[in-house]
């Protein structure tokens, strides 16, 4: 009727539906990488055409090294998040529960919470080096944050109802937590990790580019002040690869985890 | 005034508490690393007054707002036009979707070949690594606006402007602060970074100088600046919200009393 509504079907009616779109995207991205260099329009000393880039990518997957850097940068992400994860839902569900700590602590958190990780660089290196401690020091102190407020936002949201009834029926503390609290709070702890495991590969990265950490920002630091362009951008193209690939397992845990509650089980049925 | 006074209690003192306890404890710390908090608090004021505000903090702070800025323009202008048009979005998905996922550091390197290590380099890299989040939640925000509310808007002949002020911006306003919340911390990550990684001044410099020549309470009272300055943006972008987006909160406000 509308022109937004004819807008919106012009695109299914000539046969060219949303996979066909995204394919289209991909394969002007890679066209214009290609081609921005080759035509001079971005000189190639900065940015090298795609075969070159693909060339490079090709020669460092050979490499043992390409593996272990992959290897160390994915060791410190996973160890990092399941430190911060699992001290944060616990210290989120200890003050969550407790309207006294919760008061108490509001204030702090607030503080502590927008204090930029980056700034703990200098006291990593004099500490620990370039010790995988380093790494996770900056990784924890910035996915802790991330997960916490959104378990502590998860157990506010707690029905009234729930409570009570489960108080009648004299559930233990742990009881509660186990059975009302925990699947109350589940969507945002998801939520809490899909955001923490972005900013844990972040921290990750980071520490290996600034403090010189073993992994694949370390890689990009060393291609970069050997010259090697094709080879930075082979290495740059590979952690945005893994950070698609942590995207998609983040929500992908989060579709199972949560398979049982209506907001996900709502999309499935008609 | 007794509520008053029992939530100003409740701020103020475990903070103060958590003071005390680090200055006791370091009190009479013979760690080399890790100096009496009244060390590092009386370098404070002689590191980070006098010249270092005109040479490390201040352009530094520059680089951050003209980038921020930068990128809040260019997100929201972007994010209007691909959340509008849905041929725009398919097409674009793909790449929006790898350069959201590289993480924003790794662009120091890359953009250092373009932009030599200057104050353009440091800049185009705070804009180009804060831009995702405002992005992609412009798009969001906007796709879903109320479709009744715009073929209402149509039908009435509202023009492409005022609809775009009075009903997409507003109605996508609260995912668009969203974004530009998010976008905070990372422009502060890449200003502290791109100057850590190369730069002959600004405040991660600084900071990344005093530990290299082993000036640790220097370092420490860096450290301390950067998160009250973490902190002083937070509350400061809070504001900003709350001023914007009053509406908003009144209506949830109202939603949650009913």
């Amino acid at each position: 009727m509308t022109s937004v509504a004819r807008r919106a079907t012009v695109g299914a009616r000539i046969g060219f539906p949303p996979w066909a779109q995204n394919v289209t995207g991909v394969a002007l991205l890679l066209g214009l990488f290609e081609a921005v260099p080759q035509t001079g329009l971005v000189p190639a000393a900065y940015l090298p055409p795609l075969h070159r880039v693909v060339a490079a990518l090709a020669e460092e997957v050979a490499r043992p090294l390409f593996w272990f850097s992959l290897y160390e940068t994915l060791r410190g992400w996973a160890i990092g998040l399941v430190i911060a994860a699992t001290a944060a839902i616990a210290v989120g569900i200890l003050i969550g529960t407790t309207p006294f700590l919760r008061t108490a602590t509001h204030s702090t958190i607030e503080f502590l919470r927008p204090i930029p990780s980056v700034a703990l660089i200098p006291l990593a290196v004099l500490l620990f080096g370039t010790d995988l401690r380093s790494k996770l020091l900056l990784i924890v102190y910035a996915s802790f944050w991330q997960v916490l407020i959104q378990v502590l936002y998860g157990v506010q949201d707690l029905d009234p109802v729930a409570r009570d009834t489960a108080r009648s029926y004299r559930f233990s503390r742990w009881g509660l937590v186990r059975h009302v609290i925990w699947p109350t709070a589940l969507p945002y702890v998801m939520t809490g990790l899909r955001l923490a495991s972005a900013v844990a590969l972040v921290l990750a990265v980071t520490s290996e580019l600034i403090i010189g950490a073993p992994g694949l920002g370390q890689q990009i630091a060393l291609a970069q002040s050997g010259g090697a362009t094709a080879t930075l951008y082979a290495y740059v193209v590979v952690t945005g690869l893994v950070g698609i690939a942590i995207n998609t397992l983040a929500r992908w845990t989060e579709r199972r985890a949560l398979a049982w509650h209506p907001s996900v089980r709502g999309e499935v049925a008609p | 005034m007794n509520r008053l006074t029992r939530r100003l209690t409740a701020t103020v003192a475990l903070p103060t508490l958590l003071v005390l306890l680090w200055w006791w404890a370091s009190a009479r710390s013979t760690s080399f690393y890790l100096p009496p908090l009244r060390r590092i608090l009386a370098t404070f004021p002689e590191v980070w007054t006098g010249e270092r505000i005109t040479t490390d903090v201040l352009p530094s702070l520059a680089r951050l707002g003209i980038g921020y800025l930068l990128a809040a323009v260019l997100g929201i202008g972007a994010g209007v036009m691909i959340g509008q048009y849905r041929l725009v979005r398919g097409i674009t998905e793909p790449a929006l979707e790898f350069f959201r996922a590289i993480p924003p550091p790794v662009l120091v390197p890359v953009l250092m070949l373009f932009f030599g290590i200057g104050d353009q380099m440091k800049v185009i890299v705070i804009a180009a690594g804060a831009v995702w989040p405002i992005l992609l939640n412009t798009v969001e925000g906007v796709r879903a606006v109320d479709p009744v509310m715009v073929d209402t808007a149509r039908s009435y002949h509202i023009g492409r402007w005022s609809r775009l002020r009075r009903l997409t911006l507003p109605a996508a306003g609260p995912q668009i602060f969203a974004g530009l919340r998010q976008a905070v911390s990372i422009a502060i990550i890449l200003m502290v970074i791109s100057e850590m990684f190369a730069a002959t001044e600004g405040l991660g410099f600084a900071i990344i100088q005093f530990q290299r020549t082993f000036a640790i309470p220097e370092m420490w009272s860096g450290t301390i600046l950067l998160g009250l300055l973490g902190f002083s943006l937070a509350m400061l972008f809070r504001l900003a919200e709350h001023r914007v987006l009053f509406w908003y909160h009144g209506m949830r406000a109202a939603a949650r009393d009913q």
